[in-house]
């Protein structure tokens, strides 16, 4: 990745983090945290490495990707408007009654979607479902699956029943990114029940891990170059992040795991971000 | 008349399916043998996932598959597939409209000796809140068949619960299974007894012995759940007077809930909901179970004279 289109891939996270503030504010309800973390792994999937196209949203060669942690709705919302996929002007109807952005994500409503998500832990076994039914065509498909989930929601039992089925089948077309924030709704995942180590588990299933700087748009591509190579097993990248990120009094803050930004606080925010630049 | 089993139907159709449409693929959790999905995975094993003991993540999981375009099967005891299961089916499957047909087996009393745990008396109760979710009990292996065949030929998510036991066949090889249309069995004017799954053979025999009281009951059989044959549920109502339903199932939500919610609404008639209450089942013998929570034949034909000797 060059200085330049790195830039311009930093331009594009800059500006879902100001999508993310507004839609969450405008609402007055959503996950702003979890949100805000996943930014740079969004930007880099959907604007350099996914083979997608918002004029055909359902082709068959696509490559997929789920949000298992549903509730970090906006960042993908933010990168499917930003995308084309969905007009930018939509976002401010997210999560009203007569909207197509519900408060996770649909399918059914939204085109990009590839698979409605929002109870912990099933949208990894969707993605293992997906990994499956691309390599069973006749003709093995080229296409690959992407799936982001926490590392609270790894504290389901489904996710490491997923993982064992993805590291046993050998499911070498499926990327799994874990937004490693440390933050969940109660405090630190650390704390309330540690999850570490981490890396260990997922290799134990039988998966290839790599360990990134979750916001470092560089190491995220590397990590999806590295997975392309892979044909022997899952890949499983721990992107470690810190939750609410690019918003100072949200980063590292577990209050605004779910709660929205009131007026003043929107506006500290969008300024930081350079909102109107 | 001919006793066949509902399960050994299952996997010969999907045997026959397999081979018709490249794109079926069939997921068990390790019960295979069970269900018999073991047919379909001898002959196209590159079409079957045996998931293990994750039933959760099979449930998920085939919903990911179906949406890559593929027509998924899945497969377990009921107690497990829709009670265990249920958050899974609800988001994976029917939010996502996924093309899963759930085939669950073994409901009921109808277990025996394995007892409660494995007895589901709910399944039918919790598929029937499920928006978009078809749900299905066949009553013979015809019918059964048909179901399959059905689903499988229609996108979206379906729920079958067939019985361990082998139950006697009703239907001529042409019988074909329709949604929503509740199959006549026993035409009559006194009462209606409507029934599903192991129960409508009770059911039948149950006519039998009101006949020779010169009671003369109709006897529906009530394998299209949802969508519900209201028509046939209304006429038979407004002929007898007297509705009698009959499930291995809890009353609570199945198919006498189900009766009741629609006939409160249309034409409302006296009512005796027969099937488990409030309770757990036990180990035991089928048949002896069917004695012990009242659910024999002569159980449902003493049941049938209360009702109507009611006002």
């Amino acid at each position: 990745m060059n200085e330049r289109e790195l830039a311009g891939l930093s331009e594009i996270a800059r500006r879902l983090r100001i999508h993310i503030i507004r839609m969450i504010s405008q609402a007055a309800s959503g996950h702003p945290g979890g949100s805000l973390s996943a930014v740079e792994i969004l930007t880099c999937l959907y604007f350099r490495e996914m083979r997608i196209d918002p004029a055909d949203p359902a082709r068959a060669d696509r490559d997929r990707f789920v949000l298992s942690k549903g509730h970090a709705a906006p960042v993908l919302y933010a990168a499917l408007a930003e995308r084309g996929f969905i007009p930018v002007s939509q976002l401010d109807t997210l999560r009203q009654a007569s909207s197509s952005l519900q408060g996770h994500p649909h399918r059914l409503d939204t085109p990009g979607v590839d698979a409605s998500t929002g109870s912990l832990g099933q949208g990894l076994s969707m993605a293992v479902g997906m990994a499956f039914g691309l390599r069973l065509r006749p003709a093995a498909s080229p296409s690959r699956v992407f799936a982001l989930i926490g590392d609270g929601e790894s504290q389901e039992g489904q996710i490491w029943e997923a993982a064992m089925t993805a590291g046993f089948h050998r499911l070498a077309n499926l990327c799994v990114f874990l937004d490693a924030n440390d933050l969940q709704i109660d405090g630190r995942v650390s704390a309330i029940k540690d999850i570490a180590p981490i890396g260990e588990k997922w290799q134990a299933f039988r998966w290839r891990v790599h360990e990134i700087d979750g916001h470092d748009l560089r190491q995220i591509s590397s990590s999806v170059a590295a997975f392309r190579r892979e044909t022997e097993m899952p890949t499983l990248v721990i992107a470690r992040t810190v939750k609410g990120k690019g918003v100072s009094f949200m980063e590292d803050n577990v209050n605004f795991h779910g709660q929205a930004p009131n007026a003043r606080e929107t506006e500290t925010a969008l300024q930081e971000l350079g909102d109107g630049r | 008349m001919a006793v066949e089993s509902l399960r050994g139907a299952y996997g010969q159709t999907l045997l026959r399916l397999g081979r018709e449409n490249p794109d079926l693929v069939v997921l068990d959790a390790d019960l295979a043998k069970s269900t018999q999905t073991q047919v379909f995975a001898k002959e196209y094993a590159g079409r079957f996932i045996d998931m293990g003991l994750s039933e959760q993540d099979m449930v998920s999981t085939a919903a990911g598959i179906a949406l890559t375009g593929k027509t998924v099967f899945a497969s377990s005891f009921c107690a497990f597939l829709m009670g265990r299961v249920f958050d899974q089916v609800r988001q994976s499957v029917c939010y996502n409209q996924a093309n899963v047909k759930l085939v669950g087996t073994h409901a009921g009393l109808g277990v025996g000796e394995d007892g409660a745990t494995h007895q589901a008396l709910e399944d039918v109760a919790l598929a029937r809140t499920l928006p978009g979710l078809t749900v299905i009990v066949p009553a013979d292996a015809v019918e059964t068949a048909s179901a399959v065949e059905f689903a499988a030929a229609t996108p979206g998510p379906f729920f079958i619960r067939l019985t361990r036991n082998n139950l006697t066949t009703f239907f001529g090889a042409e019988h074909r299974f329709v949604p929503g249309r509740a199959p006549v069995l026993r035409d009559g004017t006194d009462i209606t007894l409507v029934a599903m799954g192991a129960m409508v053979e009770k059911a039948m025999q149950a006519a039998e012995l009101l006949a020779a009281d010169r009671v003369a009951a109709a006897v529906i059989n009530f394998s299209s759940l949802k969508p519900l044959d209201g028509d046939t549920l209304l006429r038979y109502a407004r002929q007898t007077g007297r509705v009698l339903t009959v499930e291995d199932h809890s009353v609570r939500g199945g198919l006498g809930g189900a009766c009741a919610e629609f006939l409160a609404q249309h034409a409302p008639v006296p009512m005796t909901l027969m099937g488990m209450d409030d309770q757990f089942g036990r180990s035991g013998k089928p048949e002896d179970l069917y004695v012990h929570f009242k659910l024999s034949a002569s159980d449902i034909a003493a049941a049938a004279r209360r009702l109507l000797s009611r006002p």
